[in-house]
């Protein structure tokens, strides 16, 4: 976390600094269907994140010796574009970062997955961050179970994910770039919809036990209103088809 | 039959068995549930190094080195040092681990106690600062001698116990002086450490050995220091809320004990 959490004010006048109050997500809009050669695909535009996710599958598995007898292998790709950030351009191609992120994003969804259904075949999740303000990785999982459901995947529980946290001493949902940047503390969480297990853990910065238990109410409350906004995108494709083109 | 096909039978074996010694309320080795192997840290080991300590839970051996350079700050924090963790799974460590470039498993370990050792603050990093565009980086080396399980507690004991062994080089005409030093690096707050946890059946098991590791079904680690917790990392599986809060006190509980060791040795 920041080492310079003093230099940076985070709450001001009771307000966060894009206005929000601290239960507040910023505007989100789904997209289901966006990629039409894809098997399943799902756009997300979440404050000022872009993250677009296409999956295919099952298929072939590739290589032949990473495939199971017993279930299908689930691949994840979340990569970050060069452009995504205001900074200066970045290198292209897997960094440490997305190294892990692919990995933890992939054991949220080889919980949920039927993978026993497709044995031999692999499940690939393509997610690329076009642009990024901060809590990537839980949009990356929020727009990927979308497009896992529009691929006709089977899977046991639909899952929403947020990162919540500490900036100024207040608990936040939904850290947006500065809180993740100078907030106190950041833990992207993940949470399944009917039996609420957490699929999606990570902390880091500092929090006691007490403030664990009531970030993870919180955490549960904005899942539950993204759940909401998922499921009226799936539907809302399955009413209206396809889009004609593609709104970034 | 194929080699994953092998595993798997041979794993769900190992599994049912756990399970059944679990239900009787023991471990292969004989430890109660949240029990760690005997944990060792001897500090200092090596000449070259700014810091070292090699760390032992069970069999399980880390490596780790401190080394201090002098670098250029990034520029949206021109005057603060940096600070580097990077881990090698050494293929002569295990017959699971490979040469070649570090893999997910890899870069989760360093990924995961560099942000354990960097939430705490330990290191004041503001300390660092030497002159307009120089500063001093600290690089944290962690080397897996042997892997008997848990490999992220004992890599997080190696860590923290290499900085508290760490000495600063004194700094003259725009270079550091090897082997001579400017003072001992001084940790602020409370001593971080990792407490590395899995779920067999229904029982979360404390420092699972390596027989354990190979059949776990949830994964947790869960840094903290004497009064906060700092990292918290979920590998497979999931859990639920109760069962994190609860995870959360015994690591407070362990991560006490392995405080004492760090202190006392």
């Amino acid at each position: 976390m920041s080492s310079s959490i003093s230099d940076v004010q985070l709450i001001v006048d009771g307000k966060r600094l894009d206005g929000r109050t601290e239960n507040e997500l910023r505007p989100i809009r789904m997209e289901v269907g966006v990629i039409p050669e894809a098997d399943g695909s799902a756009f997300i535009e979440w404050g000022g994140n872009k993250i677009i996710c296409g999956v295919y599958g099952p298929r072939e598995c590739v290589p032949k010796h990473d495939a199971s007898p017993y279930h299908a292998v689930v691949k994840c790709r979340y990569m970050m574009s060069p452009f995504a950030s205001l900074d200066e351009h970045s290198k292209s191609g897997p960094s440490r970062r997305s190294v892990e992120l692919s990995k933890v994003i992939r054991e949220v969804f080889e919980n949920l997955i039927k993978t026993e259904a497709f044995p031999n075949t692999q499940i690939d999740i393509f997610i690329d961050v076009l642009q990024a303000e901060g809590g990537t990785r839980t949009a990356s999982i929020t727009v990927a179970a979308l497009a896992l459901a529009n691929a006709g995947i089977p899977m046991k529980d639909m899952v929403s994910s947020v990162a919540v946290g500490k900036g100024g001493n207040v608990l936040l949902v939904d850290l947006g770039k500065a809180e993740d940047n100078f907030g106190q503390s950041d833990m992207p969480l993940a949470i399944s919809n009917r039996d609420k297990s957490i699929m999606l853990l990570q902390m880091d910065g500092l929090l006691t036990k007490e403030e664990i238990v009531q970030i993870l109410e919180m955490a549960t409350g904005a899942c539950d209103v993204l759940h909401e906004k998922q499921s009226a995108a799936l539907l809302k494709f399955y009413e209206e088809g396809e889009q004609d083109d593609l709104n970034l | 039959m194929g080699e994953e096909t092998r595993d798997i039978i041979l794993s769900n074996i190992r599994r049912d068995i756990l399970v059944d010694t679990l239900a009787k309320g023991s471990r292969f080795d004989g430890r109660a549930f949240d029990q760690y192997r005997p944990v060792k840290v001897r500090k200092g080991v090596l000449d070259t190094a700014e810091g070292s300590a090699l760390a032992e839970v069970g069999q399980t051996r880390v490596l780790a080195a401190v080394k201090f350079d002098v670098v250029k700050p990034f520029s949206d924090r021109p005057t603060e040092g940096v600070f580097v963790t990077n881990a090698e799974l050494l293929p002569l460590a295990s017959p699971t681990f490979e040469p070649g470039p570090p893999d997910e498993n890899c870069i989760e370990l360093a990924r995961v106690v560099d942000r354990t050792i960097r939430s705490t603050e330990c290191v004041n990093v503001k300390e660092f600062y030497l002159e307009p565009e120089k500063v001093l980086g600290l690089y944290v080396d962690l080397y897996v001698l042997n892997h008997s399980g848990n490999y992220t507690d004992a890599s997080t004991l190696a860590a923290t116990a290499a900085l508290m062994n760490a000495k600063i080089p004194k700094y003259e005409d725009g270079k550091l002086i090897r082997g001579e030093y400017s003072g001992p690096l001084n940790l602020r707050g409370g001593l971080p450490v990792t407490c590395h946890m899995i779920k067999v059946g229904n029982y979360w098991l404390v420092d699972p050995s390596r027989d354990e590791e190979l059949v776990a079904e949830t994964v947790l680690s869960i840094g903290n220091t004497d009064t906060h917790v700092c990292t918290l990392q979920k590998g497979k599986g999931s859990l639920s809320k109760d069962e994190l809060l609860s995870n959360i006190d015994i690591a407070f509980k362990r991560g006490n004990d392995l405080r004492y060791i760090l202190q006392k040795d």
